[in-house]
């Protein structure tokens, strides 16, 4: 790769950004506004010993790419809303079973199919909770072409490092946007692959893990022989209905997440320490609410940015901090509400929460955003 | 170049014009500075509005889409009427003489130009009108240098067409040229 500043599209760096963390089995089926991720893998991944597989549905993509995982490869999937909504029975699968994968999601405008090039931000919740039970999920979200690259070889790490399903939020700002960038060498970034058992294949249980709660992970076709399962299970893989082990299983799915959210969990976090505002927003929203910002600065109003790169699990420590303090605070997303009801679970009465929400498919201008900004100091008590 | 351009490329889908914005962008990139180019388009590969926008700046660039733009292209009559509001005082609009037949009151100083004519018939192929375009606004509103532009645009073309593409460039340079003598003469 060139160490020579060029142009570069949000999808295709979400494309190389996977191969730089190793990923060598895609399997997908095309839609706007991710289209691209797809069309460049497939030229892409024989140049570099992968493979490349469109399939006939969303549905059929997620379960290959759980497939390939379980060989030992690095795997990853692309798609939009419509998609995504299909791929949701088999990432709950991969949660289950515990499979290393990594799911982009451009998001546009919905429900449904809604308008297929406009920008939207209407599945933070989806990513969250649309695969059914209780299970743990990380979702990754970039606002820049860098981060687009960054963040999809974080999130093969992460992926490979806890063995879950990991997504990757994007939205059609970032997706189509193209930026003047220069893409990491190799050995810039951290690459991390999965743990491999050490054990004899005899003593191989698939489902044991160790105090980090993650399980080695043998590949099939290497000898090690197990049986994988959507249904609840022991050590061994095979299915049970026995609640003591039912609760340990699922206590463990979620511990292994929880126990490493300082590792899990990062956002950037702007002029926020003399603020009396601080705007929380991700994604493409988030370069509306950098320019607005400034221009409230300008004006005299003391407003920071918090931007989320890991949106899931929520980056609830934090937000915490900025309620406690008793900034006010203002969620700026483009849908009608979804990431401001966990900042309002956490800051749970302690500051103001405002918000600046907008589904129309268009990006939110800066002008509504410093709007909302002088209406919050406005209506402040006191003025 | 100093400062930040915004610039807003409209037409119709299929006439070239988020390739153009690439290009722009890339002969930018060439002179040093930074660039966010964006698009905004149906869900039709032919016909109808689209645009492609381009931000040039030697500063940081936080919103990438084009507010009010200091340089616009209009290569039809629906993206004029749609997408040509905004235009900066002393901003450039460039529009295609041959299928524009209606400009709206503007700020910026309109030139109306065969684009699409002089590709067409100077160059043969009507496909190459976006190069024709290209060359006219880089070379009216000087924001990327004139070698930039060539060098950007040769490497992106398919092998085979760099002549004819090279020829359509420099053809717009031309009509920006001209444009520029015209409107001297029309202040005299």
């Amino acid at each position: 790769m060139s160490t020579e500043p060029r142009l570069v599209q949000g999808n295709e760096a979400c494309a190389e950004g996977a191969i730089y963390a190793g990923m060598r089995f895609y399997a997908g089926y095309p839609i706007t506004p991710s289209t691209e991720i797809a069309e460049i893998l497939a030229r892409r991944l024989p140049q570099v010993g992968g493979k490349f597989l469109q399939m006939e549905d969303e549905i059929a993509s997620m379960a290959a790419i759980i497939g390939g995982s379980l060989t030992g490869a690095k795997v990853m999937t692309a798609t939009s809303g419509p998609g995504f909504s299909l791929k949701q029975e088999n990432i709950g699968y991969a949660c289950m079973a515990e499979i290393p994968c990594v799911i982009a999601n451009v998001q546009r405008l919905g429900p449904s199919t809604g308008v297929a090039t406009a920008p939207a931000q209407g599945d933070v919740m989806q990513a969250r909770w649309g695969t059914h039970g209780d299970h743990p999920i990380i979702a990754l979200t970039p606002s820049s072409v860098k981060e687009a690259f960054e963040l999809t070889v974080r999130a093969f790490n992460l992926a490979e490092q806890f063995r879950v399903p990991v997504i990757l939020l994007m939205d059609e700002v970032v997706g189509h946007m193209r930026e003047k960038v220069t893409l990491p060498q190799p050995g810039d970034l951290p690459v991390v692959d999965r743990v491999k058992p050490t054990c004899s294949r005899e003593n191989y249980y698939p489902y044991k893990a160790d105090s980090d709660k993650t399980p080695p992970m043998a590949c099939f076709g290497e000898g090690y022989r197990y049986h994988v399962t959507g249904l609840f299970h022991d050590e061994s893989g095979f299915a049970t209905e026995k609640p003591e082990i039912i609760d340990w299983q699922l206590k463990r799915l979620h511990e292994k997440i929880n126990q490493h959210l300082d590792e899990i969990i990062t956002y950037s976090s702007e002029e926020t320490a003399d603020a009396d505002l601080v705007v929380i927003a991700y994604g493409g929203t988030a370069r509306a609410v950098s320019r607005a910002v400034k221009l409230a600065r300008q004006e005299g109003h003391k407003v920071g940015v918090f931007r989320p790169q890991t949106i899931w699990p929520f980056p609830e420590a934090a937000i915490g901090e900025l309620a406690a303090s008793g900034k006010k605070l203002l969620v700026a997303e483009m849908n009608y509400g979804q990431l401001l009801l966990e900042v309002q679970r956490v800051a749970a009465g302690r500051c103001e929460v405002h918000s600046c929400l907008q589904s129309n498919g268009e990006l939110t201008l800066p002008d509504v955003i410093l709007t909302k900004i002088r209406e919050v100091y406005e209506h402040a008590p006191g003025n | 170049m100093p400062g930040t351009w915004e610039v807003r490329l409209s037409g119709s889908g299929g006439q070239g014009l988020i390739l153009a914005g690439i290009i722009l962008a890339e002969a930018a990139i060439i002179d040093g500075q930074n660039v966010v180019q964006t698009q905004s388009y149906g869900p039709a590969a032919r016909g109808g509005a689209s645009k492609a926008e381009v931000i040039i700046s030697p500063e940081e660039i936080d919103y990438p889409k084009v507010e009010r733009p200091d340089v616009f292209l209009g290569l039809n009559q629906e993206s004029v009427l749609k997408y040509m509001t905004g235009c900066k005082e002393n901003g450039l609009a460039i529009v295609d003489s041959g299928l524009v037949n209606h400009v709206p009151p503007s700020k910026a100083r309109v030139y109306s130009l065969p684009i699409t004519e002089t590709a067409r018939k100077q160059v043969g192929r009507e496909l190459v009108a976006n190069v024709v375009a290209l060359g006219a606004l880089s070379a009216l509103s000087n924001m990327v240098s004139k070698e930039s532009v060539t060098t950007a645009l040769l490497r992106r073309v398919p092998k085979g067409t760099e002549d004819m593409n090279r020829k359509a460039l420099e053809l717009g340079f031309g009509l920006a040229e001209q444009a520029l003598i015209s409107a001297v003469v029309g202040e005299n």
